[in-house]
């Protein structure tokens, strides 16, 4: 069943500085029940945007939001629920703990301001803290605990409702490495337990690969892909995404009579395989780390410097005008000046030209 | 050579400290000095005055005193002014606070400058202003309402003790708006964000979230306004002097005009000093209790904008309302003040025959009273100025680098003038620099007011100086000494400089309370050493109102120009 859905959402800002800026452009999109889905991309995307469009915090300029098949915001019709009648869970960044409550009067707010009786305040509080690892310290203020405890005092609070719909703004971008990868599982094991849907904002792709079960990646105020960590990862749509998910290597090639050579050396192909669609200029996408680095067959080249890293060996490899990154194993070593040849099993083609998203990056860097 | 390892020698005996005076020490010496000589003296006499009857130590007199029944009343007029002005001002301020921090009330920057004009204005000014308006004896807007509706008296009697609380509440409410307004600017929204997500309606969340964070910022602009209340002179003596309503400020002065110089008439405003003095200490002591119990961290290093409120249908009503609010508290008595000082005699109608420049004119051209006034006023400015500015650089470099034994003391010494009202201060200083000691007889001079306002002004340049001093990192001084510049070069070459800054703008938060002080300098001023508010507030007492007004006009003026010239130079520093 379609928990959350997005229909032709847009909002637009008029700033002194940028004129009317599109920050979420034609967004569409249903999420299901129970499933965990991120919005991916650089600071400035519209991510966040559209969260709080999602929670009620900023009204639309066009389009309707739908949580569990009730209209919440509807443009059109001129529909627009509070946030607090729309019984969501939201976790903030800077965590949002009230200072000058305890963790019980914190964690028990949401059940206050719905007038439960007090037993059952004190019994479902009880439970909340115990699943995020906090019971025993109701008594305590917020301020004496470090941030990963403070951050579980915003999940407690925010599941103790047990609402259907969970809202995530970057909410481990404020810890600490290890702490952010325990509270990710945290985070999923609550999810598996009380079954809501997760709506995860963050600009930290791992984690979106992680967490998720799909996820989009969003540039400019547009949606650039949706779909699972795997199919974002291995055939990304467009070179932005290629770049913004893992490592990315883009090579210039020229592609002459079906044959593919890599711009400023026609002396060898690149690729194997006929490409069809006449006479171009195109960018090889690949990973470095699935480029094959062998002695026997595939492009000839030489190794430009060679660089330990703690799991894995870096190559700068030239390829025609450009320079590759190709990571290999310890075991296959190669010495800098050294002659190589390689493979690339499944690279991404996209056209050379830049995009228009490209285009309007540059003009809002330039004011 | 040989001179090289001379200097080395000497420089190693500075570091380990075998050299008495060096110069951390000196400094350290001198700052104990001043402050000795600025604050224990005139407290200490105060003290002695009260408990010493010239031959034994005697609680008599002081009993007396406080049982005396106009003193008895002093007291409870000043409690209850105090107490009522400070909970008006209270509601008044956070409202606006709220509305201008926290809604989408539009013409935010019009109000925000409205604010910032009684802070301009010395309160005695004000008073003045609200007198000629509401006066039950002839006030311009009384004489009107009677006139248009035919009354028989005055509708509003502004000289009774309920008159003096209004006039606190208009003037001090925007000192309570300023604390509350930049704690809700500067307040994380998702706190309150996280609320509305957990169901709480708007102003539930006001309730439960938005002002119990604000309580500390709150507490401290009460507290402010307490104190102040507590030992305000300007208002209470301009407004209740006529009807005999005395607080305790003015009583004390009162005392002290009516002996004349007697003993026994300056033991009991001594007394009564002491009295203030304990309620004032009450109330600080209430602040330090306050301040240290509700201290929450709600600022998070992210800006953010803060979610406006809509107040939706409620958005004019209450834009026409504070509008009209602000310009009548704010505007009108400046508008008073500037109509009066072109009257030909004051108590006549605003009609145009009845303009003229000539008051003007008659303080303007040859009354040596009004420019020995601004000469003065300019001097002491400008003299507490640059003395606190380096005062109180010492002082916070002593306090926080040097960190000598009992540096509490000295902090203490040097924020104790602070918390002692005006008056008190005064009188300390007549009673300590009239020949006590070492037979220095500043009394009558403009000196005695110059050590009045640098004792009373010193926190000002202390806690600039100290909040800048405490983000210089030690190793910045280290590093320099590390390259071979000596402690003095160190210190004038890397610390000085860095906390410029805080030291100019330190400078003119005694120069501008400075130059239109009226409390101190009514009680310490001779003949040839009037300050612009003794000058002004004379003519008012004289029966000249409108060439008070006149000079009043012209001391705003000249607050207003000194301000513009700071705003520029300031401006000019941040493009650097």
């Amino acid at each position: 069943m379609e928990q959350i859905v997005l229909e032709h959402v847009t909002k637009r800002f008029t700033t002194k500085a940028l004129g009317t800026v599109t920050a979420v452009n034609d967004f569409c999109l249903k999420v299901n029940e129970g499933e965990c889905f991120s919005f991916l991309g650089p600071s400035g995307c519209g991510k966040t945007t559209t969260l709080r469009m999602i929670a009620g915090f900023e009204d639309l300029s066009e389009g309707a939001i739908y949580l569990g098949g009730h209209a919440v915001s509807v443009k059109a019709k001129n529909i627009y629920l509070p946030p607090e009648e729309r019984g969501l869970g939201m976790v903030f960044q800077a965590f949002a703990v009230w200072p000058h409550m305890t963790i019980f009067d914190n964690v028990a707010f949401p059940l206050q301001v719905q007038k439960r009786p007090a037993a059952e305040i004190r019994e479902r509080v009880k439970v909340a803290l115990k699943h995020c690892s906090l019971d025993g310290m109701e008594k305590i203020y917020p301020s004496d605990l470090s941030g990963g405890q403070q951050q579980r005092i915003a999940l407690a609070r925010a599941i103790v409702v047990n609402p259907k719909v969970m809202l995530l703004d970057e909410p481990l971008s404020n810890l600490d490495p290890q702490l952010r990868e325990t509270m990710r599982f945290e985070i999923k094991k609550l999810q598996k337990q009380f079954g809501f849907t997760i709506i995860f904002v963050t600009h930290d792709q791992s984690e979106a690969m992680a967490l998720s079960d799909r996820m989009l990646v969003m540039d400019m105020g547009n949606v650039r892909q949706i779909g699972t960590p795997v199919e974002l990862y291995n055939s990304p749509s467009s070179r932005f995404v290629h770049s913004f998910l893992g490592q990315s290597n883009f090579t210039h090639v020229d592609i002459r009579d079906g044959k593919v050579y890599a711009k400023g050396d026609h002396s060898q192909q690149i690729w194997a395989a006929p490409q069809t669609g006449g006479n171009k200029e195109m960018l090889m996408a690949t990973r470095p780390n699935t480029i094959e680095m062998g002695r026997d067959e595939g492009y000839s080249t030489k190794v430009l410097k060679r660089v330990f890293r703690t799991d894995f060996v870096e190559y700068l490899v030239p390829v025609g005008d450009d320079i590759l990154r190709v990571q290999t194993l310890h075991r296959n070593l190669f010495q800098e000046g050294e002659p190589c040849r390689l493979k690339f099993p499944s690279p991404m083609w996209y056209p050379a030209e830049e995009d228009d998203s490209d285009k309007e990056r540059a003009r809002r860097m330039i004011i | 050579m040989k001179k090289f390892a001379r200097k080395r020698n000497s420089d190693l005996e500075k570091l380990e400290g075998r050299r008495f005076l060096n110069l951390d020490r000196i400094m350290t010496l001198l700052c104990y000095l001043i402050l000795i000589t600025v604050v224990i003296l005139p407290v200490f006499m105060i003290i002695y005055y009260a408990f010493w009857d010239g031959s034994k130590i005697d609680f008599q007199m002081f009993l007396n005193v406080l049982l005396q029944k106009e003193n008895l009343t002093a007291i409870k007029n000043t409690l209850i002014i105090a107490v009522f002005s400070t909970t008006l001002a209270t509601v008044v301020g956070v409202f606006f606070a709220w509305l201008l921090g926290r809604s989408d009330i539009p013409l935010k920057g019009v109000m925000k400058f409205l604010f910032s004009i009684p802070f301009m204005i010395p309160p005695f000014l004000a008073a003045m202003a609200w007198d000629m308006m509401f006066s039950g004896r002839g006030g311009y807007v009384n004489r009107w309402l009677m006139n248009t509706f035919n009354l028989a008296s005055a509708p509003f009697n502004i000289n009774t003790v309920m008159g003096i609380i209004i006039i606190e509440v208009v003037y001090y409410f925007p000192f309570v708006y300023m604390q509350v307004v930049s704690a809700l600017e500067r307040m994380d929204p998702t706190l309150e964000e996280s609320a509305r997500i957990a169901g709480a309606k708007q102003f539930y969340v006001i309730r439960r979230i938005t002002l119990p964070l604000t309580i500390p910022a709150i507490s401290s602009g009460v507290l402010l306004v307490l104190i102040t209340s507590l030992s305000n002179y300007g208002i209470p003596a301009m407004l209740g002097f006529s009807q005999n309503i005395f607080t305790l400020p003015t009583m004390i002065v009162e005392r002290m005009n009516r002996a004349g110089g007697s003993f026994e008439g300056i033991r009991q405003a001594t007394a009564l000093s002491i009295v203030l003095v304990v309620v004032v200490s009450l109330a600080l002591l209430l602040q330090r209790k306050l301040l240290t119990v509700g201290r929450y961290d709600i600022i998070k290093g992210k800006s953010m904008r803060p979610a406006l409120i809509k107040l939706r249908a409620a958005k004019y009503p209450l834009l026409i309302f504070s509008l009209v609010f602000l310009v009548l508290v704010v505007l009108a008595p400046l508008v008073m003040i500037l109509l009066v000082s072109f009257i030909k005699a004051y108590g006549l109608n605003f009609a145009p025959e009845n303009f003229t420049v000539a008051n003007y004119k008659r303080i303007l051209i040859n009354n040596t009273m009004v420019k020995d006034s601004v000469g003065n006023s300019l001097f002491l400015g400008f003299a507490a100025g640059i003395i606190c500015l380096f005062l109180g650089a010492m002082l916070a470099y002593v306090i926080y680098k040097v960190k000598p034994k009992g540096r509490g003391v000295l902090e203490l010494l040097a924020v104790l003038p602070y918390s002692l009202p005006g008056t008190v201060l005064a009188i300390g200083c007549i009673l300590a620099w009239s020949g006590a000691f070492f037979g220095v007889t500043l009394y009558n001079t403009i000196w005695i007011i110059l050590v009045a306002y640098v004792a009373r002004y010193l926190t000002y340049t202390l806690k600039s100086s100290s909040a800048s001093l405490q983000q210089v990192h030690v190793s910045l001084e280290e590093a320099s000494r590390a390259c071979g510049a000596t402690h003095l070069e160190s210190l004038r070459d890397i610390t000085l400089p860095l906390i410029k800054p805080a030291m100019i703008s330190g400078f003119f938060l005694v120069f501008f309370p400075a130059m239109r002080e009226l409390t101190t300098s009514v009680l310490l001023y001779g003949p040839n050493s009037r300050t612009l508010g003794v000058a002004i507030y004379q003519l008012r007492i004289n029966g000249q109102i409108a060439p008070a007004a006149a000079l009043s006009v012209i001391t705003i003026l000249l607050i207003m120009i000194c301000n513009n010239v700071v705003k520029r130079i300031t401006r000019d520093k941040k493009g650097v």
